[in-house]
Formats: structure tokens, C-alpha cells, sequence
């Protein structure tokens, strides 16, 4: 007899704080998801203020701790293996985090799917999209934005400020996620300069700031005029290429100030859209959707302010071509070839196709081998 | 030399006989090792009083910094499982510097050898997943893993001995090529298609996992890092082949005057210490990461070098040297949360901590206090 009183006991003083909502809603999903006293476990794999990834991250972030109630508690510099498990179980065990968010790819599998299913009453949410809604566990989630389509914007605006229509690409890894951004940043450099072409290089890994400096020369030296890059830091790239009289466009964060004289625009994640979003929703005292995902259709993705690199016909094109990504405007309007030759995309796919996320070629245009 | 402990004891007719001496005996040889803690305590205690200062100039609490070390590292059952499985793999790459710095080399490819190991031990999985019993199929990994990273390490130990080659450099070198096959596989014909975002061999699946040691959160890999720093201490202070290897190490020359098998020896220990840090990626494989990716290459077998030289390369200290280690690093996290610090600030005070004990290495001898009473007497 007293036992269940006291759970009721205990339910109607949540609910004098105006949750019981939310404990009500959530019932078999897992303890009340309440702004009052939430901590929310930040975890990066580099370094907060490195102008790229990270920082886009960090600063977003920001929007968190403005939530009353919300506490954040961050951790850099936490590698993909078994110390981010740590890390999230140290800050479920000892901050009492409620909620994690784990913003590097590499954290996915396996180390969030664990713990999420080891941790039921804790909200994991990571910023990639790989979460699946038959195998994955319930309290983790996916958000993501879809960089390439502010890509995409980079190249109509480097497209219309490039005097040798060569524009450079300093890249990581030829994975998925990273040829989208070429292909998108080609098509649009294309779709208002049809004699446009993209040089890429490969760097082989994340963050390497000598090969990226020397791929970004060697890029110079074969005739672009605008560099761009997907790698974790640009600052390297962006820096050398300014040094070197050629124009940039960033990745991740804002580059501007790197480079005042050859800065035309640069594509950012828009993190702040997804983390007021989870704020407002831990505010009402609901979950976090467990999937978000989208481009400029949705504000997730944003152009950095035009620097002094852009010409005027570029801005005017690129913010047209903002509009039309707003609106929906394809950006791979079928058939493509690849570099090869053969046909990889058949017809038009809309942006957010989860085909265009199984990318493994370069499409006609780039110059470069993803071997 | 099959008689070696008897000669390091003590020549027994200058001591007084019965019950008395074998008390004082044992005193003056506490007294004697007791140099061996008291020095790296108090390297530690002036590290540590070093790295206060720099925390009061950044203007934060020492008090509070060695509360969250605490309490990060290990005043909760939590923690202190954390602080163990983060060092599980430091005792497995410390034992790659240790075994072959007591043979004379300073070999620093650890991280190679761990690299490979584990991806060996992948590959060699995939073909077996759902076909062999995991048992089978672990242990055979767990072999495999040991043979390349043996052989791997081994290599710059064959350099050395037979053709000159400087192994530091070369066990450094060979680190960089072990990483960059280990990416030529996992980025081409070994890489799991399904994954088009991180380049990673296929998941070995659950089933074929190493499972955590019962009662606990901690894997197999710290046990079997603790049970072989024991084996190769009893190796190395209890055997012949250990005493020719400590020889060797001590004076190379002697050794080969001697007719000691000295290039055997270096290539044994070479391999040795490979097998080590390529049983640590096994167990980074099988037991964390599920499937072999760049995530390898951590720097585990770079942190090992630390753990070792502070360990002044006796496998029976590195233990208790990587859990020291793995503390601060498990406690750097919630430094970081709670005091609002950079995460470099943990890598300054393990760089404080690895230059006060080397420099600390000059005062052994130097307190009469920790020589046995006998010697003090005769000089």
C-alpha cells in the first residue's frame, strides 16, 4: 500500500513543477525528460575553437545553456575509441548527464549504440545520419545537416569569381559525405559557368596540416584560383591559398577572417537551428526527435557573408541558388556521368535522397581519381 | 649461470647468524629497495607541486583539481573501472619499450605493432565469422595478432643485429608503414562497403566478441596485461635466457666475449615486445571497437613509451604506473567539465610528471640512508 504512494507522491511533486507532462507522455520510454535540473553531455573530437567542425559545434552549443535549468557540461579533444564511451558513461555517472550529444562521426558504432542500450533512461543523440529506426536503440537519435547543398552555393559563387575557371579541392577521404561536397560544389560552379572544372586532392586522413598546406600549394600551382576544402581544420588551406593570391571558400565554420582579401563565401552547418530545437523541446519537457536531418530547406545549413573574394555576379547568382535550395531546386539533376565516363546518377534525385548518401565517384568535370 | 640469484644475494659469512640476521637482513633490504618508491613518490609530490603553480597562475584551485582526479579517477566504483580499462592498453604497450629496453634498445614501435595486430587479427576473422566457434575464432586472432606485431617489432630488432640499423628510428618508421597498410586495407579490398563514411574492415558481431571480466566493466585486456607483466618479469629475473638478455643489455661486447647468443636474444625480445602491443590491438578489435579502422592508431602504443620509462622498464611497476596513468586520463574529463579547463591541461601535467622523474633518476645513490648498512660500513 505505501509503496505506490509514495511513486505518487513522488509523480505529484514533478508535477507541481509543472512536468508531470512529461512524465505522463513518456510513461514505459524512460524517466521524465525535464528542464529542470537536465545536464546535457557535450562530447568533440577536437579542439573547440579549431575554425571547423568542432567550433561550428561549440558555438551552437551555446543556445543550450541559455535554457534555464540546462546545464552543459563539455569535453574535447575525445578520440573514437573507447575513451568517448567513457567519457559519456563518466558524464551520465558522475554529472548526472540526461542527455548526450555526440558530435563526431566515429562515435556512432559502436560506442553510442552500446551505451544507449546500457543506459535506457538516457538520451543519446549524435550528429551524423546513422541511426535506424528497426535495429537502433529508442533513446538514441541522428541530426544532421546537408553541408553539400552550402557547398553547392560555394562553387555558383567561386563559378563567377574564377578568371581560370580551375577551381581546387583539398580533401580528407574519398568517402560518401566528403565527394558529395566535391560534386555539389562542381554542379554548382557548372550551373553558371559550364566551363568550370574542379581539381581535387586527397590528403588520406582528417587532419594534416603539412599535406594540406601542400596540397593547397600544389593546387595553385596547377592554375586554380579559388580553394576549397573538406578537412577538420581549414585554417591551413584557407591561409596558404590567401598567402598564395588565390581566392577560398571556407568549410564548417567562418573562415573570414583568415582571409580578407580572397574570402568569397564559405559553407556552414547551421547547428544552432537543431540544438534550439532539442532546447525548446526539453523546455516543453519532451524527447528530442529521435531523427532530424535536412539542408537549407530546413535552416540547417547556412552560407558564411560574402568577403572581398566574391565578385557581384557571384552573390547575385549564389543568393538566387540559396532560394532555390530553400524552395527544394535539385541539386543533381540526372543523368550524371562520373570522371570515367559511365552513367552513376540516372535521373534527378532530390536533395535530401538517400541514394545521393551512398556517393563513391566524381562526377564528370572533377579532376582527380578517389583511388 | 643457471645459479644467477645466488649471485646477487648478499655473501652470507659477513652476517651475523640466526633469527637476528635474517630480520636485519630483510630490513636492510626493504631500506634498500624502499629508494625505488620513495624517489618517483616524491618526483610525483614535486610534479605535482609544480603543476599547482601553474594552476594558480590560470587562477584555479589545486584542492579542487586533485578532488576531480580523485573523483574522476578513482573514488567511484565507476571511475576506477574506467581508470582500469583505460589502462589496459598502456600495460600491454609498455611492456613493447620495456622488454626490449632491458636487452639495450630503445624500441618505440609499439603503436605499429598494435595497429597491425589488430588488423591481422580482423582480417583474419572475417572469413571465420559465422563459420568457426568464436572461442576458436578469438583465440586464433588473438595468436595471429601476437605473430604479426611479434614480427613487426621483431624486424627493427633483426635490423639492429644484423645490419646496424639505428632501431629507434626504424621502429618509429615501421609504425608509419604499419598504419599506412592497415589504411591501403581497410580503405580498399577489406573495407565493409555497407559503412560509406568511416572506412572500417566488416563487424565482427557481437558473438565474436571478447566479453568483460565477471562483476565488473573492465575487458579481458587488463588481466591478461597484469598476468604477462608477470610472466616476463619471472622471464626476464628468473631465467637464463633473462639473465643473458640483462647482459646483453648491460655490456654488448661482454655479451658476445661471453659467446651469448646475442642476436638470438635481441630478435626474442624484439618479437617479444611486438607480441605485446599486437595482443593490445587484438584486444582494441575484439574487445572495443568490434572491427578494425583508423580509430587503431590512437596513440596507445606512444603513451606505452611513458608508461614504461616511468615504470624504469620493471614489468612488475608498469601496472601500477599505467593505472596511474589511466587515472589522470579518465579524471581529464571531468576536469575539463567541471573547472572549465582546456583538455591540454592533462598533458601538461604528464609532462610535468615524465620530466621531474627523469630528472629524478639522478638521485638514486645519493641518500646514505637507502644503502644497506653492510656497504655504508665498508666504504
Amino acid at each position: 500500500m505505501s509503496a505506490p504512494e509514495i511513486s505518487r507522491r513522488a509523480l505529484l511533486k514533478t508535477s507541481t513543477l509543472g512536468l508531470a507532462g512529461a512524465a505522463l507522455a513518456l510513461g514505459g520510454v524512460g524517466r521524465a525528460f525535464a528542464a529542470k535540473d537536465l545536464t546535457v553531455g557535450v562530447v568533440y573530437v577536437g579542439a573547440r575553437d579549431d575554425f571547423g567542425w568542432n567550433q561550428a559545434h561549440a558555438v551552437a552549443i551555446k543556445a543550450l545553456k541559455a535554457v534555464p535549468g540546462v546545464k552543459v557540461v563539455e569535453e574535447e579533444n575525445v578520440p573514437e575509441t573507447d575513451a568517448v564511451s567513457k567519457s559519456m558513461e563518466s558524464m551520465i555517472n558522475l554529472d548526472g548527464a540526461g542527455l548526450i550529444l555526440a558530435t563526431s562521426f566515429g562515435y556512432y558504432t559502436p560506442f553510442v549504440v552500446d551505451l544507449a542500450k546500457k543506459y535506457p533512461d538516457v538520451e543519446f543523440r549524435h550528429a551524423a545520419p546513422l541511426w535506424n529506426k528497426d535495429k537502433d536503440p529508442k533513446n538514441a537519435g541522428s541530426y544532421f545537416g546537408y553541408l553539400n547543398q552550402a557547398h553547392y552555393v560555394d562553387g555558383v559563387a567561386a563559378g563567377l569569381s574564377t578568371k581560370s575557371n580551375k577551381l581546387g579541392f583539398v580533401a580528407a577521404k574519398p568517402i560518401a559525405s566528403v565527394l558529395s561536397n566535391i560534386n555539389s560544389f562542381l554542379l554548382g560552379a557548372r550551373s553558371v559557368n559550364p566551363n568550370a572544372t574542379v581539381q581535387v586532392i586527397f590528403t588520406g586522413d582528417w587532419s594534416l596540416p603539412v599535406r594540406e598546406a601542400e596540397a593547397a600549394n600544389a593546387l595553385v600551382d596547377a592554375g586554380c584560383d579559388v580553394v576549397t576544402c573538406h578537412v577538420d581544420g581549414p585554417k591551413v588551406v584557407i591561409e596558404t591559398a590567401e598567402k598564395r593570391g588565390a581566392k577560398t571558400c571556407g568549410h564548417n565554420a567562418s573562415q573570414a577572417p583568415l582571409a580578407p582579401k580572397g574570402f568569397i563565401t564559405g559553407a556552414e552547418y547551421k547547428w544552432e537551428t537543431i540544438y534550439k530545437g532539442y532546447a525548446a523541446d526539453i523546455a516543453a519537457g519532451k524527447l528530442p526527435p529521435n531523427f532530424i536531418a535536412g539542408g537549407y530547406e530546413a535552416d540547417f545549413v547556412r552560407n558564411t557573408p560574402f568577403g572581398a573574394g566574391a565578385t557581384p555576379e557571384g552573390q547575385k547568382a549564389a543568393l538566387a541558388a540559396i532560394e532555390g535550395l530553400k524552395a527544394r531546386k535539385p541539386i543533381y539533376v540526372g543523368p550524371l556521368k562520373d570522371n570515367k565516363g559511365k552513367v552513376v546518377i540516372d535521373k534527378t534525385y532530390d536533395n535530401l535522397d538517400p541514394f545521393l548518401d551512398k556517393m563513391d565517384y566524381l562526377l564528370e568535370g572533377v579532376v582527380g581519381s578517389t583511388t | 649461470m643457471s645459479d644467477a640469484p645466488a649471485v646477487t644475494s648478499p655473501a652470507p659469512v659477513l652476517q651475523p647468524a640466526g633469527a637476528e640476521a635474517t630480520r636485519s637482513d630483510w630490513v636492510e633490504r626493504l631500506r634498500a629497495s624502499s629508494e625505488y618508491v620513495a624517489i618517483p613518490v616524491f618526483a610525483v609530490a614535486v610534479a605535482s607541486a609544480l603543476f599547482a603553480l601553474f594552476l594558480l597562475a590560470v587562477g584555479k584551485s589545486p584542492a579542487d583539481f586533485i578532488a576531480y582526479v580523485w573523483r574522476g579517477g578513482f573514488g567511484t566504483a565507476f571511475s576506477f573501472q574506467n581508470t582500469l580499462q583505460r589502462s589496459a592498453p598502456l600495460i600491454l604497450t609498455a611492456l613493447a619499450v620495456a622488454i626490449p629496453a632491458r636487452i639495450g634498445l630503445i624500441m618505440i614501435g609499439g603503436e605499429g605493432a598494435l595497429v597491425l595486430g589488430g588488423f591481422a587479427a580482423a582480417a583474419l576473422a572475417i572469413p571465420m565469422i559465422g563459420v568457426a566457434p568464436p572461442m576458436l575464432t578469438l583465440i586464433l586472432m588473438a595468436i595471429f595478432a601476437m605473430l604479426v606485431g611479434g614480427f613487426w617489432v621483431g624486424l627493427s630488432g633483426f635490423l639492429r643485429y644484423a645490419r646496424g640499423v639505428n632501431e629507434t628510428i626504424s621502429s618509429l618508421l615501421l609504425t608509419y608503414i604499419g598504419i599506412a597498410i592497415m589504411n591501403f586495407f581497410v580503405e580498399g579490398a577489406l573495407r565493409d562497403l555497407s559503412n560509406p563514411n568511416k572506412p572500417s574492415t566488416k563487424p565482427l558481431g557481437d558473438a565474436y566478441m571478447v566479453g568483460k571480466i565477471p562483476g565488473t566493466d573492465v575487458h579481458w585486456g587488463f588481466a591478461a596485461g597484469v598476468f604477462l607483466c608477470v610472466l616476463l618479469y619471472l622471464l626476464l629475473e628468473r631465467t637464463t635466457f633473462g639473465f643473458a638478455a640483462r647482459v646483453t643489455g648491460g655490456n654488448y661486447r661482454a655479451a658476445l666475449a661471453q659467446g651469448l647468443p646475442v642476436g638470438k636474444l635481441i630478435v626474442t625480445c624484439s618479437a617479444i615486445a611486438g607480441a605485446c602491443a599486437g595482443l593490445a590491438g587484438f584486444f582494441e578489435v575484439a574487445a572495443i571497437q568490434g572491427r578494425a579502422n583508423a580509430s587503431l592508431a590512437a596513440g596507445y602504443g606512444f603513451t606505452g613509451i611513458l608508461v614504461a620509462f616511468l615504470a624504469r622498464h620493471n614489468p612488475l611497476v608498469i601496472p601500477p604506473v599505467a593505472i596511474l596513468f589511466g587515472g589522470i586520463v579518465a579524471s581529464g574529463g571531468l576536469i575539463q567539465r567541471r573547472m572549465d579547463l582546456p583538455d591540454a591541461t592533462v598533458l601538461v601535467l604528464q609532462g610535468l610528471i615524465f620530466v621531474v622523474l627523469l630528472t629524478s633518476e639522478t638521485l638514486y645513490g645519493r641518500f646514505a640512508f637507502f644503502r644497506p648498512r653492510a656497504r655504508r660500513d665498508r666504504t
